[in-house]
């Protein structure tokens, strides 16, 4: 499981992201501690997802990339601020780890994972998926030249079964 | 409700043209409603991003333009109701430190566009004291007009982060717009700021 976040990482510094804005998550954990110890990038704590919409707004107006690490939960915090993205057509790099795939053990998990594909692309955003941990890497380099090349919002979702399925047992 | 700030002597125009007399090379993000057509009304630049909507999220546009260009001096100008739907940014930009960001909130304690209702300053919620609770480095509160000339030396000046909170008084004014045009406003402020070949 750590590989793919190893080389995630490796894709993101490549892709002059300097900015790494997060709600943590399980699934980011590897992630984050590597984009936290790496010098080129600031890591920013949240206290909610949309904070971190707006922070990448002013890290391109300041000329520096960023991403936004969230889990599916967060999606829905942040859909007014996709406003500002929308309408000044800022960059906005999101990888989502999902709940509320097939296997979710708790229900409260299940309303946003299941509708977070939906209600990103009504927001104007659009949505890559990958299910295989893999593909994970090369998959973050192409949204990730998507996003920056043609100044758009680009969520990859990442399926659970790259995480793993969570339960209390683990 | 008791309309307290009926009666407070700062003027918020008069307040922000003082504010912006000396920016020089200061970044500015203004926070939706009248923050930003105050702004508007001391005098249009480039090097200032007026919010139009995003409610709650110009602390952190500020945030992330100041992580981005330490060597400026970024300041933010918004209000308490705007400042309100996203305290939680205060608690982001103190884990921070930015020693370049500033934070001047105009407290009405009203919201202005839609109707002049209270907000929850009316009440006596102190942003300054939740500011200084998170771990800014500076927070104050200025009502009086001769504490104006102080404050905005330190809101240009002094190490950040600082929350500088300004009792205005509510008041209905004419509006004065700066453009609307999202794409437009990123597209020179980048140019201004990173110059002629940065991507817009």
């Amino acid at each position: 499981m750590a590989g793919w976040s190893q080389e995630t990482h490796r894709v993101l510094a490549a892709a002059g992201v300097r900015q790494v804005a997060y709600v943590p998550d399980a699934g980011h954990k590897t992630l984050i501690a590597l984009c936290q110890e790496d010098p080129g990038m600031t890591a920013v704590p949240l206290t909610t997802e949309e904070e971190g919409v707006a922070l990448l707004a002013g890290a391109w107006l300041g000329g520096e990339r960023g991403v936004l690490l969230m889990q599916s939960s967060g999606v829905g915090n942040c859909i007014n601020l996709f406003s500002l993205t929308q309408t000044c057509r800022f960059p906005l790099l999101m990888l989502v780890t999902m709940r509320g795939q097939s296997g979710e053990f708790n229900p409260w998990q299940v309303p946003m994972g299941r509708g977070s594909a939906a209600h990103l692309r009504q927001a104007g955003v659009m949505v890559e998926e990958v299910d295989q941990a893999d593909q994970v890497a090369s998959a973050t380099a192409a949204a990730a030249r998507l996003c920056f090349e043609s100044a758009a919002a680009v969520a990859l979702l990442i399926d659970q079964r790259v995480l793993g399925i969570k339960t209390f047992e683990q | 409700m008791s309309a307290r700030s009926d009666g407070y002597p700062l003027h918020r125009r008069a307040l922000v043209e003082t504010l912006l007399a000396e920016r020089g090379e200061t970044l500015l993000v203004t926070g939706l409603g009248a923050p930003s057509w105050d702004a508007a009304a001391a005098g249009d630049s480039p090097l200032t991003f007026p919010l139009w909507g995003a409610m709650g999220g110009a602390a952190m546009v500020g945030l992330g333009l100041a992580l981005a260009q330490p060597a400026r001096r970024v300041l933010v100008i918004t209000g308490d109701g705007e400042l309100l739907m996203g305290l939680g940014a205060l608690a982001t930009i103190a884990v921070q430190k930015p020693r370049n960001l500033a934070i001047a909130v105009l407290d009405n304690e009203r919201y202005g566009e839609t109707g002049q209702q209270a907000t929850h300053t009316a009440w006596d919620v102190d942003l300054a004291a939740v500011a200084r609770a998170v771990g800014f480095e500076a927070a104050l509160v200025v009502e009086a007009p001769d504490a104006v000339a102080s404050a905005v030396a330190q809101v240009h000046q002094a190490p950040g982060p600082l929350l500088a909170v300004f009792k205005v008084r509510a008041e209905d004014l004419p509006l004065v717009l700066p453009p609307k045009d999202g794409v437009l406003l990123k597209a020179r402020f980048r140019e201004a700021l990173l110059g002629a070949e940065a991507e817009p």
